[in-house]
């Protein structure tokens, strides 16, 4: 079993003791963002004071370095998700991955007439991107309807889909109710009507092991930051067939073979083909070190472990009988909660005053209006290096929750 | 605290979850004559309208109406008490004051009356916003009314 104690004096974050509000932080909202450890931090430093150099652009030793470097980032990538090297394309993050299938591949060969596939739980990045795809192209955008609780099944999505269905863009694991989308049955179904399954893999990646084979999706994205990285770092995975035939959002150098002023223009095949200009070459060395990092923890024990966080959350915050949860049942670990007759943002402040972060807000509005009957929750998001004793920080807090102004005058 | 009234911290708190439950100025109104400013927050999950009915240079009715947190409820509607019946000019000056409060620069806190219980907002920077929202959205209205 993972070691979270162990853990913690990796990261400079917890080694620091920092302080928010005079108070021990409790480092809540991972769903957000994530803390770094030392490796990552070493890694982005020491490009810049021993191995700084451009990628492709000369023949000495520092840049054959940092190709390899950056090609070893690659195939550690392939190797985390089961898939090609070449089928990794660096990115600025998840909002920029889908941005790029959105306009690379859905601009391109949608039409009238063509159906987008989302759900109302998905997160504005895997949703406004399509709005404007459906606006380019004249392409309808439909909503799979969710469960009772908040859920995509199988049954929905083959009730929704048709054969003018091009696109069925959805979160592995959603962001505001952390149910885990049984991908794999999803996508035979996005693939006997021959759509494409562009997945959102911004709450997964980070948390639950992925293998693109098995779940036979056709894109995944992902954000460096939220899996212990930096941040402007994200990954696209593609099907090299697929990203064969989708153009670059950016064109510029380092993503062409040869151009003439006749204007003939010849792409080098992906991933470069998507990578114009220099590249985040700190990102992507900081990126390879967490993927190390993360693999060799274990993405099983990761998920193990939050799995058992997110039991023992549910059961200290019912145990104050002051928390409303909205999620008990869903896998990750992401707690979606009220306290009793305080407004979202409020608790949060008060949380915040003692020293807990967590996030409030509508997070996705239409799922929590349809489905939660509430205009905005608090989130507690946990990852491998969270604690009981954060958890227990919660509970406490929120059992004292009617005390919420305490926040101003204390 | 610098003000002349004796004012202890839980009738702070006090004055400010009774505004918060019982809003006394929280209705749209359906009168002709109000002019309405959007109030809403990138990061809190406040989203309301603010309502002014003003003639003849002074402000006749001040109402909201939305969704709002506890510090932008109790505030909004601290500030519609406040400038009823007042002239534009001493509105604007309540409402400069209250502002100039919540940024912890020197300000007059004898036009304040409940408005002094936001005092501390500046403990919990991310709520400045809240606090302050309505009473910019009335500012904005009373400067475009009296031009």
């Amino acid at each position: 079993m993972l070691d979270p104690y162990k853990i913690r004096k990796d990261f400079p974050m917890y080694r620091n003791q920092i302080k928010m509000q005079g108070k021990p932080l409790v480092w809540l909202d991972n769903a957000s963002t994530t803390f770094k450890p030392d490796c990552v931090l070493n890694a982005v430093s020491d490009y810049y004071t021993h191995e700084t150099s451009n990628s492709h652009r000369g023949d000495y030793d520092l840049c054959f370095n940092i190709d390899q470097k950056i090609l070893e980032t690659r195939q550690t990538i392939a190797k985390f998700i089961n898939c090609r090297p070449e089928e990794v394309v660096f990115t600025s993050g998840t909002t920029g991955s889908i941005n790029l299938v959105a306009f690379g591949y859905g601009v391109k060969f949608l039409k009238k007439g063509d159906e987008i596939l989302l759900t109302q739980a998905e997160h504005a990045s895997n949703v406004l991107p399509w709005y404007k795809v459906a606006e380019m192209t004249g392409a309808t955008i439909k909503f799979i309807p969710l469960d009772k609780d908040g859920r995509l099944t199988p049954e929905n999505l083959a009730a929704t889909i048709t054969d003018h269905t091009k696109i069925v863009a959805i979160a592995h694991v959603t962001n505001v109710l952390g149910y885990i989308a049984p991908v794999k049955e999803l996508s035979k179904i996005v693939h006997q009507h021959g759509a494409v399954l562009v997945l959102d893999g911004a709450q997964s990646v980070p948390h639950v092991p992925t293998d693109v084979k098995d779940l036979d999706c056709d894109f995944l994205s992902f954000s460096g930051h939220k899996l212990c990285g930096p941040t402007g770092i994200g990954v696209l995975y593609g099907k090299f067939d697929l990203l064969s035939k989708t153009d670059p959002f950016m064109t510029g150098g380092g993503m062409n073979a040869k151009f003439d002023m006749c204007g003939d223009v010849a792409y080098l095949e992906p991933p470069l083909r998507f990578e114009a200009g220099t590249q985040n070459i700190e990102g992507i060395l900081g990126l390879k070190a967490a993927v190390d990092y993360i693999m060799n923890i274990g993405l099983d024990n990761i998920n193990a472990y939050e799995e058992e966080l997110k039991r023992y959350a549910v059961e200290k915050l019912e145990e104050t009988g002051n928390a409303i949860i909205y999620n008990p049942k869903s896998e990750a670990g992401i707690v979606t909660f009220n306290i009793k007759d305080v407004f979202a943002q409020d608790a949060a402040s008060f949380l915040n005053s003692r020293g807990i972060a967590c996030r409030s807000g509508q997070h996705c509005a239409k799922i929590l209006i349809d489905y939660l009957k509430v205009v905005a929750t608090v989130r507690a998001s946990f990852y491998f290096y969270t604690t009981k004793e954060d958890i227990d920080a919660l509970a406490d807090a929120v059992k004292h929750g009617k005390e919420f102004l305490d926040a101003y005058f204390n | 605290m610098p003000t002349s009234i004796e004012i202890t911290p839980e009738m702070m708190r006090e004055i400010i979850m009774d505004h918060y439950q019982n809003p006394r100025h929280k209705q749209k109104p359906t009168e002709d004559g109000y002019v309405s400013l959007h109030a809403s927050s990138s990061n809190c999950i406040d989203d309301f309208e603010v309502y002014l009915l003003a003639k003849d240079g002074k402000v006749v009715d001040a109402r909201w109406d939305g969704v709002a947190c506890t510090i932008s409820t109790a505030s909004t509607d601290i500030l519609c008490d406040r400038v009823i019946g007042k002239t534009y000019k001493e509105a604007e000056y309540i409402i400069e004051q209250y502002l100039d409060m919540i940024s912890e620069k020197p300000y007059d806190s004898s036009v304040l009356d409940e408005a002094i219980v936001f005092l501390n907002t500046g403990k919990q920077a991310a709520r400045i916003h809240c606090a302050t929202m309505g009473w910019t959205a009335l500012k904005d209205l009373l400067e475009k009314e009296e031009k």
